[in-house]
């Protein structure tokens, strides 16, 4: 789909840098992917140097790096119990991802790996898959009462396991969606309102205030999504490991 | 829209595999048994710098107490000390005021026994003494000494008379 040079949409687009191919699959490295690996770059330089001097009494950096692993630590205790703790460096990693990917997101014509549905949905499916497999090796054939509520009048059967079955499918649609429309929504938005202020001349002060303002919204979203996705997963690894 | 076109999907999929995995193994194997580690050892610090100021609070509490004891021992002993000084020093000073007393008693009789010589000293020199001013008296108004019997037994009668 071609899309013109200054529409609001052109930011998402993805550039060829390096031509890869692998079998008959492309793959290429693109702008999304250089965000990428700067992420995992990023991450690692923030965690890991971070804690190059395993103080006692930590500096600044260090006290980011230790409160962004107990405040994750945290959650995944508070929704999926201390069975959590194995599967702690994965949700850590996710929402790891997650923030400083919509972060990089954030550097003006840096790029929004976010934004991609392709991206958003192969993580939702992972999580999805990962979660059902976990489930089904712990519970085996039990882990099917799940689609029917406890307490619920047998002759409910036939509408609630329908209406379960499709709950439980659309987990990894609502999932994915939620962070792609949003970084989505954000970031159109700002390049919207970031062209009226060259178009309306004197008047454009007003739509400058806004971007600054919206600029300060999308870094809440950017933390905020983040953590939407990791607690979801954390709350579908509870329901994977207790059933209800 | 950038995002339907189907023909970059393999391409970020790859490399979201790629490096998620690959930030997955640094979280795994070293980021989060780093910050783990270091969380740990200072819960550990912690709890053992708890643990040896309970320690020595207890051992501040016992010389407190030790040091009360002592206190106390030390004000008993110096009061009975200072009870048994008194008692000596009354004792003492009974004992000598008695020694003085029976000093000044035997100094008051010896000067009695002294005074009470001296007086009868006294009182026979003055015989000898009027018999003298008898004698010599009547020899100057008579011209001739009186015989001294005479004039003794005058004088005593006299003196009779008087004591």
């Amino acid at each position: 789909m071609a899309v013109e040079k200054h529409s609001p949409l052109a930011q998402f687009e993805i550039k060829e840098l390096i031509p890869m191919e692998i079998g008959s699959l492309d793959a290429s490295f693109t702008n999304s992917s250089l965000v990428m690996v700067l992420t995992v770059v990023s991450i690692a330089a923030f965690l890991v140097l971070g804690m190059r001097k395993h103080a006692h009494v930590p500096g600044r950096w260090q006290s980011m790096a230790e409160l962004s692993y107990i405040f994750i630590a945290n959650m995944v205790k508070d929704t999926v119990g201390s069975e959590g703790r194995t599967y702690f460096p994965f949700i850590f990693s996710v929402f790891m991802f997650v923030l400083f990917g919509n972060l990089w997101g954030m550097v003006p014509y840096s790029f929004a790996f976010t934004s991609h549905i392709a991206v958003t949905f192969t993580m939702a499916a992972f999580v999805f898959i990962g979660v059902t497999l976990i489930a089904l090796a712990k519970h085996k054939m039990h882990f099917f009462s799940f689609f029917m509520p406890q307490g619920a009048p047998i002759y409910m059967a036939p509408l609630l396991i329908p209406i379960e079955v499709i709950s439980y499918l659309s987990r990894p649609i609502s999932l994915s969606v939620r962070l792609f429309a949003n970084m989505l929504a954000g970031h159109t938005l700002l390049k919207v309102f970031a062209g009226f202020v060259i178009s309306l001349g004197a008047l454009g002060v007003l739509p400058l205030l806004f971007v600054v303002a919206l600029t300060g919204l999308e870094f809440v979203i950017a933390f905020l999504q983040a953590f939407v996705f990791a607690i979801l997963t954390c709350l579908y690894l509870n329901d994977a490991l207790h059933l209800h | 829209m950038p995002q339907l076109d189907i023909s970059t999907f393999p391409s970020q999929i790859f490399w979201l595999t790629v490096t998620f995995a690959a930030l997955f193994l640094i979280m795994w194997k070293v980021a989060v048994p780093r910050i783990a580690d270091v969380l740990e050892s200072r819960q550990r610090r912690i709890e053992d710098n708890l643990d040896k100021a309970a320690e020595f609070k207890k051992d501040a509490e016992a010389a407190i107490e030790a040091y009360e004891n002592a206190i106390a021992e030390a004000r008993a002993s110096a009061q009975s000390t200072i009870n048994e000084m008194a008692q000596n020093l009354a004792t003492d000073m009974a004992a000598q005021e008695a020694a003085l007393a029976e000093k000044l008693q035997a100094r008051i009789s010896e000067s009695e026994a002294a005074i009470s010589d001296a007086k009868t000293a006294a009182i026979s020199s003055i015989r000898d003494v009027a018999q003298d001013v008898a004698s010599s008296a009547v020899e100057k108004l008579v011209g001739d000494a009186p015989d001294a019997s005479v004039v003794g037994s005058a004088i005593d009668s006299a003196l009779k008379a008087r004591s």
